[in-house]
């Protein structure tokens, strides 16, 4: 356990060593901002005086918050490859996988501890998100409710991200390939709601497949079950496969 | 642990390691035994399956069969364990470019269970030994080669492991810390056991009580370094004279095979003698005083790494044509196995 902690703690601190954690939270954070400042204007030019007379209508949380984290989502999935292409990746092409290989840990301590550093950074991410409706909750009232099940919600959806990433990543040595089959992954999920929810030709079976079907609930601020176990399934599921693959390359590479 | 405690001294054991990359085998019937306070040095051209070996004693690959003990303890069945009493340097050192060294060795540490407090005296020794108290706050990105190597170095003995694989330490290094790593392999050689794979024949002259050379995956010569040289069939020196010599004189030295000149110049004369097995040059010497020729040079060629190869590799083959050219006709081989 300490082993993983280790590793995690090192890789979330050697993202922060370049630019790049700080650029990706940094454009990140402005892009979404905008967003959020779009809604707050609108909601406060047009909607506000529309649901001012209808009796129990959602409020600014359903207008301006649930949105700004839906869009975070659909960001991230171009986003998450890039973090995740340098799991295994980057270091397979800088030959430094040798380090953890020969020290006293297991493949699993190792994807584990890769894992949990990003998760560390998508907590992070989550985090700064948080502060928006913490800046309007000066001016109007914020279901902190519904927040609390959206920041889950996103979290849960960015770690599935990172899992699959994460084997993608172990597949190759190429950070770019890692990168883009990452993105193709996850674009294919997405395809397969929209494919889904089509009017002509829907598909439960698309739908429950993607994940965004399964954050929506999240974000509506219902906590399913049954979508915290679709992505504990599909990140276990994942990170099992890498751990298979870096065993694997003992025995084959 | 109970192997540890019938015979102490045995650090490494691997027994019948064998390793195939595909139909392709890299390493056959790899046998080691290697005590505390030995140097082996592991030669071999490229392609030979140095690597693959080193990569098989370190864990960073399962050996297709065969076992490998480290201090007792299995690297097959308990590679954690086991793992924690190596310190390993692979060719390219595993560094994080955009870390500091302090960060790194510290980080190294920690990967090996070493306690808090611990990690800074042995961040320090380990850097002292390997020259990095100017560069501790630097990005290891930013340092030279040389400095990336004594880096890995340093994260190889950190932990003060017992049993100590360097791949070609050396590389990149200057004259001066060259020496300097070879004292330090010394050194550890003294309470470790030590394995080095150089090219460099006399990096292992220099340092290694034992030479384990391979070709093609096959054990070839493992003993130590004068039972190697005492093996070579001929040595040779080359001399040169002012005066014209007799080369009948030259031939009737004791030893002597052969006398070959290589240039034929009015005032000088250069010649290559071969001597059969090892050579006593005092003789040329003092004939050339006898004889009045007026010595200019003689240079007793030391051989270089291929040549002994080439050797090992001929006398081993002439044992072995027979039986190896019926077993490849049977098994129908590939005949280009370069690599």
């Amino acid at each position: 356990m300490n082993n993983i902690l280790t590793v995690a703690i090192t890789e979330f601190k050697r993202m922060f060593n370049s630019p790049f954690a700080w650029s990706v939270l940094a454009i990140l954070q402005f892009i979404l901002a905008m967003m959020f400042l779009t809604r707050v204007d609108e909601f406060v030019a047009s909607y506000q005086q529309q649901i001012a007379t209808v009796e129990n209508s959602p409020g600014a949380t359903f207008f301006i918050v649930s949105p700004i984290y839906l869009w975070a989502g659909i960001i991230m999935l171009a986003v998450m490859p890039i973090l995740t292409m340098r799991s295994f990746a980057e270091e397979r092409m800088n030959q430094t996988l040798t380090l953890l290989r020969s020290s006293p840990l297991s493949s699993a301590q190792i994807v584990l501890g890769k894992y949990l550093g990003i998760l560390l950074f998508v907590t992070l991410f989550v985090a700064m998100l948080g502060l928006m409706p913490l800046a309007i909750s000066l001016g109007t009232e914020i279901d902190w409710g519904m927040v609390a099940t959206s920041s889950l919600g996103l979290f849960l959806l960015l770690a599935s991200f990172a899992a699959a990433g994460i084997f993608l990543s172990s597949l190759t040595s190429q950070p770019v390939i890692a990168a883009v089959s990452s993105f193709g992954l996850l674009m294919f999920l997405v395809v397969l709601y929209l494919s889904g929810s089509s009017q002509s030709n829907s598909s439960e079976l698309f739908i429950y497949l993607s994940h965004f079907s399964h954050f929506e609930t999240f974000v509506r601020g219902v906590i399913d079950t049954s979508d915290v176990l679709y992505y504990l399934l599909f990140i276990v599921g994942f990170l099992v496969l890498t751990v298979r693959k870096l065993d694997n390359d003992r025995l084959l590479g | 642990m109970s192997n540890t405690a019938l015979n102490t001294s045995v650090l490494i054991q691997a027994t019948a390691l064998n390793r195939y990359y595909g139909d392709y085998q890299a390493v056959s019937d790899f046998n080691l035994t290697l005590n505390k306070g030995e140097i082996l040095g592991l030669l071999g051209p490229n392609g030979a399956g140095k690597s693959t070996t080193i990569q098989m004693l370190t864990g960073n690959i399962s050996p297709s069969s065969g076992e490998v003990f480290i201090n007792g303890i299995s690297l097959i069945e308990q590679p954690e364990s086991a793992k924690s009493t190596i310190g390993y340097l692979p060719e390219q050192p595993p560094v994080y470019r955009d870390m500091t060294v302090s960060e790194y060795l510290i980080y190294c540490a920690a990967l090996r269970s070493i306690s808090k407090p611990q990690r800074k005296n042995m961040l320090a020794e380990a850097s002292e030994r390997c020259g990095l108290q100017d560069v501790h706050n630097k990005l290891i990105g930013n340092l030279s080669k040389g400095f990336q190597q004594r880096v890995g170095i340093a994260q190889a003995i950190l932990h003060k492991p017992k049993v100590v694989i360097l791949d070609e330490p050396t590389v990149g290094l200057d004259p001066i810390q060259i020496n300097q790593i070879r004292q330090l392999i010394r050194e550890l050689g003294e309470d470790h056991a030590v394995i080095l794979s150089t090219h460099i024949l006399p990096e292992v002259q220099a340092v290694c009580d034992r030479v384990q050379i391979i070709n093609r995956g096959e054990t070839v010569f493992s003993d130590s370094f004068d039972k190697l040289a005492d093996r070579q069939s001929t040595s040779e020196v080359i001399v040169s004279f002012a005066n014209d010599v007799d080369v009948s004189l030259l031939n009737e030295l004791s030893g002597v095979e052969k006398v070959e000149a290589l240039t034929s110049q009015p005032n000088q004369s250069r010649y290559q003698i071969s001597y059969q097995g090892n050579n006593d040059t005092a003789d040329i010497f003092q004939l050339a005083v006898k004889q009045d020729w007026n010595l200019l040079e003689l240079s007793p060629q030391t051989e270089t790494l291929e040549q002994i190869f080439m050797n090992l590799i001929h006398s081993e083959s002439a044992s072995k044509l027979e039986s190896e050219l019926n077993q490849e006709s049977a098994a129908k081989k590939p005949e280009a196995r370069d690599e």
